[in-house]
């Protein structure tokens, strides 16, 4: 293992240093819709014309809409293990949010062990290491 | 109030990987289609073109870029960029045109040349940019398409053979379009044993992106009537409508939807609004479809068009595969053309491509491809950052 810190891959998008991380959105103060990521300019629902929103840590847990894997390597910005190692991505929906966020699925998870329809949790896991840092990142883990 | 306008002449340049200037494709389909219609280049009032990204600024001018190559003769110019709608937006800029007076005779035209290699996001750090974050997180283009189609394969029991039955029937269809970039008709285990991409979507069952043009030659139904040609083939519809708040659906390049979490606010999907619209304006609704053009980006792709154009029940659309209801000699042909499966996408040219087939069809002009007796066809397809179209020919 290395001694490297731990570092978000994207600051300020998810909560660290905890064991129940949440991504953090926005909402918006007057019509509640949700935003992730936390786009602090406009609402976009069309009949609010709102430029207030407060910062707000999303549900952890949602449902499975779909989910797929990646067989072959993205291309950068993406930073690849080598050999490569295929991975899953879910596209799961917060309840309360009303709203679906991907993501990839914890490793060791393919997609035989998935199902729409099922329980995730939002975990962080190491997305890349660099000279520097471990770069962690949300992860979604099917929840049995 | 008539709002129809008369399709005089089509035209394509083939689709391929030939490695020339955009703008070649174009005047070779434009002269297609003026020599189609019977018409002298210099009697066309305006020239629509639809733009490419990928070929510099000629290629944001293509209206104008193309109108040069065939000879500047002092018509009126545009040129649309709508993502894979952009064939369909300067044909919706044709008929607005026309259908204020302002012209007789429009010529409407898409060209594409592909860039050699990959398009991959600019370098750097940069995750404001929903593309380059994506990329980062590990989410590609098939991710998208490989997520609809496994929702289907849960919620519906689509099976792996149903796409691969998308990809048969398509293959056979373009396999004797002249048009058509691959003509190979593939078996099940060619398909089921390319290799895997984004599970459940295979090599095979993803399209590939090329080189190509096709235009067309729009004129008023007055103009049509005095050439003689009241019976030409006519556009009805151009639906070209944004998604409505909230998108239910994750899209590509973004990592989340909207949410719908706000009072009054129902989660939407876009592709169902397409021709939703396109019927209203035609005053045609499902039931009265001959054969449609879909673009089946992914084999599996196709099968959510059937139920976003209403051909079927949601869900029901891998029964209509099995059935053979959209082969041609079925009920209700699904891109006869061959699709995208045996074109790749030319992405300003692929939308006029889908009308250029719907107007040889309902002229019965489509050779080995013909559909008997078709009287209505319709299009439909989607691109980034909410464009789409469905435009809807009648005879
Ligand atoms: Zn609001």
């Amino acid at each position: 293992m290395s001694n490297k810190p731990v570092q978000a891959a994207i600051d300020g998008w998810f909560t660290l240093n905890t064991d129940t991380p949440h991504l953090i959105g926005a909402c918006c103060d007057h019509c509640g819709t949700y935003y992730f990521p936390k786009t602090l300019n406009f609402c976009k629902n069309p009949a609010c014309d709102s430029t207030e929103f407060s910062e707000v840590e999303l549900s952890r847990t949602g449902k499975i809409w779909s989910y797929t894997n990646a067989c072959y390597k993205p291309p950068e910005p993406f930073v690849a293990e080598d050999p490569y190692v295929p991975y899953a991505i879910a596209a799961v929906e917060l309840e309360k949010e009303k709203m679906i966020i991907l993501g990839q699925v914890i490793k060791g998870v393919d997609v035989d062990q998935l199902k729409v329809g099922q329980s995730a949790e939002l975990v962080l896991e190491t997305l890349h290491e660099d000279d520097d840092a471990i770069k962690v990142t949300w992860k979604w883990q099917p929840v049995r | 109030m008539n709002q129809d306008i008369a399709v005089l002449g089509v035209g394509m340049h083939p689709w391929g990987k030939w490695g020339k200037n955009f703008s070649e494709y174009g005047v070779y389909a434009a002269r297609a289609a003026l020599k189609d219609a019977g018409i002298p280049w210099q009697d066309v009032g305006f020239v629509s073109g639809a733009a490419t990204m990928r070929c510099g600024y000629p290629g944001y001018v293509a209206g104008a870029t193309i109108a040069q190559a065939l000879g500047w003769q002092g018509a009126q110019v545009n040129t649309s960029y709508a993502a894979c709608a952009s064939g369909s937006q300067a044909l919706a800029a044709a008929r607005a045109k026309i259908l204020a007076g302002e012209c007789e005779v429009a010529l409407v035209v898409g060209a594409d040349t592909t860039p050699k290699g990959f398009l991959a996001p600019a370098k750097g750090y940069r995750p404001e940019d929903p593309d380059w974050l994506r990329f980062y997180l590990g989410i590609t283009n098939p991710t998208y398409f490989a997520l609809y189609a496994r929702r289907r394969m849960d919620l519906y029991g689509d099976t792996e053979e149903d796409f691969g039955l998308v990809k048969i029937k398509n293959s056979e269809h373009g396999f004797t379009n002249p048009n058509a970039r691959y003509k190979k008709k593939f078996t099940m285990e060619e398909i089921l044993n390319s290799a895997m991409v984004a599970d459940p979507l295979r090599l095979l069952q993803i399209c590939a992106t090329s080189d190509g043009g096709a235009a067309m030659i729009v004129t008023s139904m007055d103009y049509a009537k005095r050439m003689g040609k009241a019976d030409a083939v006519k556009v009805a519809a151009v639906s070209t409508v944004t998604p409505t708040f909230a998108s239910a659906v994750v899209e590509m390049p973004d990592i989340a939807t909207d949410s719908a979490a706000a009072a009054g606010v129902e989660a939407h999907s876009f592709r169902a609004a397409l021709p939703k619209q396109a019927y209203e304006q035609a005053g045609i609704g499902p039931e009265d479809i001959s054969l449609a053009e879909v673009y089946d980006l992914s084999s599996a792709l196709e099968l959510d068009w059937y139920e976003d154009l209403l051909l079927c029940p949601r869900g029901e659309a891998a029964q209509m595969v099995r059935e053979g209801v959209t082969k041609i000699g079925g009920r209700l042909p699904v891109n006869a053309s061959g699709g995208l499966a045996c074109f790749g996408e030319a992405v300003p040219a692929q939308a006029l491509a889908q009308v250029c087939e719907l107007t040889w069809q309902l002229r019965g002009q489509a050779g080995e491809r013909q559909v008997a007796n078709a009287k209505v066809g319709i299009t439909a397809n989607q691109g980034l950052f909410g464009h789409g179209s469905s435009v809807i020919l009648k005879k």
